[in-house]
């Protein structure tokens, strides 16, 4: 995390009021940078106006890789390596590869993922002390982050708005 | 909410006949067609052709047509019944505004019960080779495989499976239908406890009849042939043909302004069901494929040979593949694409015109031998067949639709399913 910021965190206890509360909140100008739930919740993506993850396409990135490399494997192998005769078929019989394929394809997609996924969000052995703005996200409270550096509004209107919209308490959380 | 009721105009009934009586029209063109160009090749096909048949190519193909139909379109019927009743048990709460169309697919079950005893019955020794008797009697054409299929395969044993598999599914579906009526006019929660009781009767039977069913009236064509997978492949065949067909008729009733509380939601649970069933149906058809391909067992990869191996009927081999597995597989990938009401509609046309296909392809090398091919005439007579049972199913479905709510008003998860939203 950058330091030298300063952040209101609005804490919500219930999943309805906090995603109504986002869309309200920026209906009146606040910029919300995240908000950290103990579970996914439908539709808060859409009310923060999120777009769409890029994930699908490292996906299909790593999918293609793990189908090129699994054919490559085994035509390397099966055809030019070590050719054996097989019930009579062709070296290269590729209606039999489709299964392995298939199966590299999905092993490279899903690592890859999960890598990809781990990497955008710094997650890893080299981070054994993530970074929460506040515990209780894990738990049973959703906490809304607003970075103050990028509204216009001061403290006093933050706060006064995220209580009037449902959170149940506000605090300041200065980075440094 | 208020009552909607689906109104068969006397306009759309009146489409609907021209459809058959346009279809009709086609295949007697068709037949004359082929007749005209068939002098020169008969002597070829009785060659080819088994011995027992006496019936020329195109009396063969128009029976091989009337049974295509029936099957196929049966099967839609049947899987509108197996919808419900495996939403019933899931305790889906999104499938209750869709839920009376295909409830409604029932209405035709009996229908094509009715046609496929009365085609059994005048026209089994041209489309079931098993069914004659010298094959079984020592001589010329004593068959020994087919005499050791005796138990199952005979007349009497057949033509009683077919109108116990009816009647279960009929009698079943009018118990759900019953209580779905039974259930519009009160609230009471008994009628959907006993629609869940009917509908997990009717999965068990369905268990077993689907494969039994698509053994008998497919595989049993071309009796020599056996395959485990086929019961499945039939059944995946049908299924994603009745999902189509429910997305077409909510969309096409949508358009006409009806079952205005669907939404895109909805509409993106059907398109998920195509997407995951079309390759469902491309899983057991290459699972087939790739265990015969293996093996190589003469009895089983005469199948593809027949199919693959031949100029006639690779054509419509490889656009099955394509039409059933990569079409739907690339245009309905994406979320947004399967929330498109027009989307959704192409793709299911493009899947049952596809699968009608499929069954095409099942049936046609064994009954007609090299005649079967993509030519002019299959616009004749293949088209006037479709037309003419599209058009009797349309009709005693949308009849069946006309005859209650098309929302049930008490299904305990109405409001859930009003309230339908798939978060992106």
């Amino acid at each position: 995390m950058e330091k030298g910021k300063n952040f209101v965190l609005g804490i919500f206890e219930d999943e309805d009021v906090l995603v109504h509360g986002v869309e309200q909140i920026r209906t009146e100008g606040v910029k919300i940078q995240e908000v950290f739930t103990p579970f996914p919740v439908h539709g808060l993506d859409a009310a923060l106006g999120y777009k769409p993850s890029n994930l699908p396409i490292a996906a299909f990135l790593f999918g293609m890789t793990g189908t090129c490399l699994g054919l490559t494997m085994m035509i390397a192998m099966m055809g030019y390596d070590w050719p054996m005769n097989i019930g009579g078929k062709p070296y290269v019989p590729l209606p039999d590869f489709i299964p392995i394929t298939f199966e590299t394809t999905v092993l490279l997609a899903s690592l890859g993922m999960v890598g990809t996924f781990m990497a955008i969000c710094g997650l890893g052995p080299w981070n054994n002390k993530p970074f929460m703005f506040d515990p209780r996200s894990t738990d049973d409270k959703f906490v809304m982050v607003i970075d103050l550096a990028k509204n216009k509004l001061n403290n006093q209107q933050i706060e006064m708005i995220l209580k009037n919209h449902g959170a149940q308490e506000v605090n300041f959380k200065s980075l440094n | 909410m208020t009552e909607e009721k689906f109104i068969f105009s006397s306009g759309s009934k009146k489409k609907i006949f021209t459809t058959i009586g346009a279809g009709l029209v086609l295949m007697v063109l068709g037949t004359i067609i082929l007749l005209n160009k068939g002098h020169h090749s008969a002597h070829g096909v009785a060659e080819h052709a088994v011995e027992h048949h006496g019936s020329p190519t195109w009396i063969l193909r128009i029976i091989k047509d009337l049974w295509l139909n029936t099957v196929f379109f049966s099967g839609i019927a049947l899987v509108g019944v197996f919808f419900v009743a495996f939403n019933y048990i899931a305790q889906a709460g999104w499938s209750v505004v869709v839920k009376r169309v295909a409830e409604s697919f029932g209405y035709f079950l009996p229908v094509g019960g009715f046609i496929m005893v009365l085609l059994f019955l005048f026209f089994q020794h041209d489309l079931f080779h098993w069914t004659h008797h010298d094959v079984y009697e020592p001589g010329e054409h004593f068959d020994e495989i087919l005499n050791g299929k005796k138990g199952y395969l005979n007349t009497v044993f057949f033509l009683a499976r077919m109108v116990i598999y009816f009647a279960l599914w009929y009698l079943i579906w009018k118990n759900i239908r019953n209580n779905s009526l039974a259930e519009d006019l009160n609230s009471d929660l008994k009628y959907h406890d006993k629609s869940i009781f009917w509908s997990a009767i009717f999965l068990i039977v369905f268990g077993v009849t689907s494969s039994t069913s698509s053994w008998d009236w497919v595989m049993s064509i071309d009796p020599h042939f056996f395959s485990t997978m086929f019961g499945w492949y039939v059944l995946a065949s049908w299924f994603v043909s009745g999902l189509s067909m429910i997305a077409i008729i909510v969309v096409t009733l949508k358009e006409n302004g009806y079952l205005s509380v669907v939404n895109s939601s909805h509409l993106h649970d059907l398109g998920k069901f195509m997407f995951a069933f079309s390759i469902f149906w491309s899983y057991v058809w290459f699972a087939q494929f790739l265990l015969i391909y293996y093996a190589n067992i003469p009895e089983e990869a005469i199948y593809f040979v027949e199919r693959l191996k031949n100029d006639v009927y690779s054509p419509i081999f490889f656009m099955n593949i394509f039409i059933n597995f990569a079409f739907p597989f690339l245009t309905l990938m994406t979320a947004q694409s399967k929330r498109q009401a027009i989307i959704l509609k192409i793709v299911a046309i493009a899947i049952i015109i596809g699968h009608w296909f499929d069954f095409y392809i099942m049936m046609t090398p064994p009954l007609l031998k090299q005649e079967g091919g993509l030519d002019v005439t299959i616009l004749f007579i293949e088209l006037g067949s479709i037309m003419i049972f599209g058009g009797l199913f349309f009709y005693f479905i949308l009849n069946g639709l006309s005859k209650a709510s098309l929302v049930p008003k008490n299904h305990p998860m109405l409001q859930e399913s009003l309230h339908h939203t798939v978060h992106l």
